[in-house]
């Protein structure tokens, strides 16, 4: 992923020093920390890009720290992974000297593509993708270890690889990121990863069914029939009802049967 | 049970609950993974892999998109993998009581994290100004109290709902009626629909998705009649 990423700015990005791009990465995984309704992810923000703004001239008791501070702590709303982006790419324009009034539309205008992307990659892409080649692990025998192993490597591995490249590619391009965004990952991933989690779907329900059930075959068909009926009922309900809801109220009742009769 | 055999459990709801949304969103809190340390913590890791993978089937409707309200697996798969995995044996009933009560504690769980962004609200409003005048220590003590009340929120709801379900898991297991393979092709039957309901609104619009499906279906059906 780092390879695409090209710095696009007329000048070259400034090094940062690594033990504050460290710290700016290891904020990033609290970057939700205290997220909330009013600012969403904004004090997110400020929080880690604090560590760079400290090179600010004055370091940390200086105007420019604290400007600078109070404008990244505001609203702010993104895909928590893809946010690094956007706290490389504010980090290096605090840095720049540019103009306040800038980075305010930068910032409000990176929001909108920063949580799609962010959504339909990872959220509706990579999570559910990561979970079913899990679930087809376990349906086809595989023990604890390779299970979840297998799960929080592969899950990781991605997560991980995004905020590390969100995070350069944001400080390499600094006020230039967007067209960064163009990436075929992010562009052409969603729809790669789609198909894989549908082969995944179909190869993991029937196998998790017959392992969960236990040995014997004489159930699986008509419950795979029963599963089939029962996926349509739930797409039919979609809006009205979610698919958890459903299956509280559904397993109370049935407790209730087996308990009481 | 005893305070001491709560508190672990208590922790580790806690460090899961965290991960949801808080720190460091590395998916530990997905119920294949919780379910299995809770089950890993009862002295029965494999028993709570079974359950978690009937409750990561129904959580993958339920992915964490924004400001939307989704229930809180972390806490609740380790309540359901407890108490499940306390029944080695895996007598009927239990599988179902088991889902049945991750199933309402991820419900107050989901809850429990509104009322937490609510507070994380007040306590940002408390310190406008300091945000404000960029004050460095009420940025970063608002990321931390997030945090710790977050870690609380879920260690509070797994000793809560543990303390509070198992015994009646248990009263319930002992009175239970239906035939153990019957109870279980019941929850996992409406785990894997939802799971099935849940693929199609993820998947449908991808170009081709649906004869991807159909692929992975056939090989599917195919091992699982030849294994």
């Amino acid at each position: 992923m780092t390879a695409i990423s090209k710095p696009l700015d007329s000048r070259p990005a400034p090094s940062l020093p690594f033990r504050t791009r460290l710290a700016m990465f290891i904020r990033m995984l609290a970057i939700q920390g205290a997220w909330n309704y009013e600012s969403l992810l904004g004090n997110g923000i400020g929080f880690c890009t604090e560590p760079a703004l400290r090179l600010l001239p004055g370091g940390v008791r200086g105007p420019a720290f604290h400007a600078a501070l109070a404008r990244e702590s505001r609203y702010f709303n993104a895909h928590p992974y893809l946010a690094a982006v956007a706290v490389g790419a504010l980090a290096r324009a605090e840095l720049d000297g540019e103009p306040p009034e800038r980075i305010e539309r930068f910032r409000t205008a990176l929001c909108g593509p920063l949580g799609s992307v962010g959504d339909r990659l990872v959220w509706a892409g990579w999570l559910p993708f990561c979970s079913l080649a899990s679930l087809m692990i376990f349906g086809l025998g595989g023990d604890t270890l390779a299970v979840v192993g297998f799960f929080l490597v592969t899950y990781n591995l991605g997560h991980f690889a995004l905020r590390i490249w969100g995070l350069n590619t944001g400080w390499n391009h600094g006020l230039r990121v967007a067209v960064a965004l163009g990436n075929p990952v992010l562009r052409h991933g969603p729809q790669q990863i789609g198909r894989l989690a549908a082969v995944a779907t179909g190869v993991a329900i029937p196998l998790a069914l017959g392992r969960v059930i236990g040995p014997g075959r004489s159930l699986i068909g008509v419950e795979l029939i029963a599963v089939a009926l029962g996926s349509i009922l739930i797409v039919r309900l979609h809006g009205r009802i979610e698919g958890w809801r459903l299956s509280l109220v559904v397993l109370a009742v049935f407790v209730l049967i087996s308990v009481i009769r | 049970m005893t305070l001491i055999e709560l508190i672990p459990l208590a922790i580790l709801g806690g460090v899961l609950g965290l991960d949801v949304v808080s720190f460091p969103q590395m998916m530990i809190s997905r119920p294949i993974v919780a379910a299995t340390a809770g089950g890993a913590l009862t002295g029965h890791p494999m028993n709570g892999l079974l359950i978690g993978a009937a409750l990561e089937l129904i959580a993958l409707e339920t992915l964490p998109f924004g400001a939307s309200r989704y229930p809180e697996w972390g806490s609740a798969s380790v309540v359901g993998g407890a108490i499940f995995a306390s029944h080695p044996s895996q007598p009927s009933g239990a599988m179902t009581l088991g889902v049945l009560s991750a199933l309402a504690t991820t419900w107050v769980g989901g809850w429990t994290m509104v009322k937490l962004r609510q507070l994380n609200a007040v306590w940002a409003g408390q310190r406008r100004d300091a945000l404000e005048a960029g004050a460095r220590g009420s940025v970063v003590s608002l990321q931390l109290m997030g945090m710790t009340a977050d870690l609380l929120r879920g260690s509070l709801l797994t000793a809560i709902a543990f303390a509070a379900l198992a015994p009646l898991a248990n009263v319930s297991i002992n009175s239970w009626t239906v035939d153990s393979r019957l109870s279980r092709c019941i929850v996992v039957g409406i785990a894997a629909s939802v799971a099935g309901g849940a693929a199609w609104k993820l998947f449908h619009s991808t170009l081709g998705a649906r004869w991807f499906f159909v692929g992975g279906l056939a090989i599917g059906l195919f091992v699982l009649f030849v294994k």
